[in-house]
């Protein structure tokens, strides 16, 4: 076979088959994705979910019982051009037995600012944080660690602009900056004309020979807060009225990550350990609004923090096994006794924690399906909770992150 | 605001304190592409490989190194086809260097290069991970890396002009000794033509184009799911009617499945390098091609 073709023959060959391929990628314009996601869950008892100590806000919670489905997403997403790239999630999800749809992210990032800038805006998930900006689908449990229940009402999103930039270094380096809305809980109320919450982050991370990889984050979040309202002591809100918190929030956090594969190959086996601690700290004013003139209010300092850290194995191709631990920690001062019964900020002495262990198997790395148990001591009822999974995704194949 | 704006001058102090490199940073998404890589550029070129012969380049973790080298890179090499479509797209968002997005002169996808074998007429997942580009494995074929090499001589040439002699010389040279290699290649695996085949994974139909070997079946059931007992069986009966000679596999994969075919069927398995570095006589793409052909005509025999 003989072989011998001008340099220049070759390139314009190559040229046209180039051009041809980016016709046939020109096809998958947009990517569009559909995440199926479906549960049943079976809990020990029927109280309502609170943690002492904290005014849960956003989506916290422990969900139905039975049946259900959950969030089901719809995904869009391509480069708009050659500067920038949109995505948009839609969640389709039933709340007291109405369909809802949410609009759960909606941004444009830019692509290549130079310099390893890029620049995001709209709604996304907040960059805080290891699980933060990770979508549900992707967790490697069922639910979110206490203290995303706790502090973020599952996960911090907000509506504004982020600014990021990876240093020219070795060592992988990421700084973050936000600037957004304040509308969603831990903030509300979108104070100082809608631009009421800042974020900080940073992210480390490289290789430790070829079989470890590791990440470590620092984060901070603050807000100017006003008339956020949250669910507090559930069983008589009715009678007491809804804690509405103003005031200034701040959040700080640190995250480890630590993945392990034999020479780098996750395929048979490999281990992922995660950790991260949040403190929050707030002062300011809760009133209990109750629709009256005068409704109890107090002044309010408080602190509340916790952590979680998880160990997920993959035993063998597809079948993996988590073990999670969570706990939490508030220690409020509360002038008004009233308030401070009322509004969840009593932590009652009770320290929330929670054990959980769960069992996946991967048909493909499009589907997943998860059995999960927890010993939930989040509160004076103890619980004994199992939860069975579905996750699935449908059409483009998305890239995950580390 | 104030913050931002700190943030934002740290940033173009820490810029400024780390300058470009003389040398052109490359970040090849495969051992085949750094190796050839250095072929073409030696000196002039810094090599990086985001992955080993030991690690299956369809599944990748876009891990925080991976992403501080690609900042970094004035040209990423990969094979393209969506071999790298789980990792790579996360890399070029996060890493935000223009020079390298796809379209830019600093992004090559090796398979745009070549003809690509196994275009599916039609796509859906139940047939397991099929590439709509086709095959993405295209290294193996040592005539299709010829053509590769060419282009991507071409393109350090566009993107480090000041050196393009440096680059024409070496392509030269390259293709001059490559063709040599090629000739010796096909003389010593003529009687690889018609052998007939087990394989692990679809990552060998570049080279069997080019050997005349005969795949008969594979392994995974359908690409990139895992094998199952009843499918070995299926492939036992059907090697007991028309015979193989041999069961190939990567250093990547588990050879379980292999294994239990063999004592299955008598068939004897291979591991082949696959890539540079797959095994200790791989140490570049010449040694890749002595080696594989070596251990298939010992194994065919």
């Amino acid at each position: 076979m003989p072989y011998k073709r001008p340099l220049s023959a070759a390139v314009s060959l190559g040229l046209v088959l180039a051009t041809c391929s980016a016709h046939a990628a020109a096809e998958f314009n947009p990517e569009i994705s559909l995440i199926l996601d479906g549960r049943y869950t079976r809990y020990g008892n029927d109280s309502e979910y609170e943690l002492p100590g904290f005014m849960l806000g956003g989506e916290a919670g422990r969900g139905e019982q039975g049946f259900q489905l959950g969030h089901n997403e719809l995904v869009l997403s391509a480069h708009i051009d050659d500067l920038f790239y949109g995505k948009m999630t839609t969640v389709l999800a039933d709340h007291d037995g109405a369909t809802e749809v949410e609009l759960e992210e909606a941004y444009i990032e830019t692509l290549g600012l130079g310099a390893g800038a890029t620049i995001k805006a709209g709604r996304f998930f907040s960059g805080i944080g290891y699980l933060n900006d990770q979508h549900p689908h992707s967790w490697d449990f069922a639910d979110a660690p206490l203290v995303y229940h706790g502090l973020f009402g599952t996960q911090l999103r907000d509506d504004g602009l982020q600014l990021s930039w990876v240093a020219p270094t070795d060592l992988y380096f990421k700084l973050g900056a936000e600037m957004t809305r304040g509308a969603q809980f831990p903030a509300g109320g979108a104070a100082n004309d809608g631009q009421g919450a800042y974020a900080l982050f940073a992210k480390i991370g490289g290789d430790v020979g070829a079989s470890h990889s590791w990440q470590l984050g620092l984060s901070h979040w603050s807000a100017k807060v006003e008339g956020r309202t949250s669910g507090g002591h559930a069983h008589d809100v009715a009678l007491a009225g809804i804690p509405t918190f103003s005031g200034d929030s701040a959040i700080s956090g640190v995250d480890l990550i630590w993945k392990w594969a034999p020479d780098g190959n996750a395929s048979e086996h490999n281990l992922k350990l995660q950790a991260e601690y949040f403190v929050r700290d707030e002062e300011g004013t809760v009133v209990m609004d109750d629709g009256t003139a005068a409704p109890e209010s107090s002044t309010y300092d408080g602190q509340q923090s916790g952590w979680y850290t998880q160990a997920v194995y993959q035993f063998m191709p597809r079948w993996r096994v988590g073990l999670r631990y969570d706990q939490l920690g508030a220690d409020n001062t509360v002038v008004n006794p009233i308030v401070l019964a009322e509004s969840g900020l009593d932590d009652e002495d009770h320290t929330p924690r929670r054990k959980s262990i769960m069992l996946d198997y991967s048909r493909s790395e499009y589907s997943r399906i998860r059995l999960q148990y927890a010993r939930d001591e989040a509160y004076w009822d103890d619980d004994n909770s199992i939860m069975l999974q579905y996750v699935m995704s449908l059409g483009a194949h998305g890239a995950h992150q580390f | 605001m104030k913050r931002l704006f700190a943030l934002l001058g740290t940033s173009l102090l820490l810029t400024a304190a780390f300058p470009a490199a003389a040398q052109l940073n490359v970040f090849a998404c495969e051992p085949e592409w750094a190796a050839l890589a250095t072929e073409l550029g030696g000196n002039k070129v810094e090599v990086y490989s985001a992955t080993t012969a030991r690690q299956d380049p369809h599944h990748i973790q876009a891990r925080p190194s991976l992403i501080a080298k690609v900042r970094r890179a004035d040209l990423v090499v990969c094979s393209g086809a969506e071999l790298e479509v789980g990792w790579l797209p996360m890399l070029l968002r996060q890493a935000g260097n223009p020079a390298v997005l796809p379209g830019k002169p600093g992004h090559f996808e090796a398979s745009a290069f070549v003809v690509r074998l196994e275009i599916p007429q039609q796509l859906d997942r139940s047939m397991g991970d099929v590439h709509a580009s086709g095959n993405p494995h295209v290294h193996l074929d040592p005539r299709r890396l010829a053509q590769i090499a060419d282009a991507l001589a071409e393109r350090l040439i566009t993107i480090d002009p000041a050196n393009a002699g440096h680059y024409r010389k070496r392509q030269e040279a390259f293709a001059q000794r490559w063709q040599q290699a090629i000739t010796g290649w096909e003389k010593q695996a003529a009687p690889l033509q018609g052998v007939r085949a087990v394989v692990h994974h679809k990552d060998w139909v570049y080279l069997f184009d080019w050997l005349g070997l005969v795949e008969v079946g594979a392994l995974e059931p359908k690409p990139g799911l895992p094998t199952s007992v009843g499918h070995l069986a299926a492939l036992k009966a059907e090697l007991e009617k028309e015979p193989a000679k041999i069961i190939l596999h990567t250093a990547y994969q588990n050879d379980r499945a292999a294994r239990r075919l063999a004592q299955m069927s008598g068939v004897t398995v291979v591991q082949l390098p696959y890539t540079v570095g797959g095994n200790e006589r791989t140490a570049d793409l010449f040694g890749l091609f002595d080696d594989t052909i070596e251990r298939l005509l010992a194994a065919a025999q």
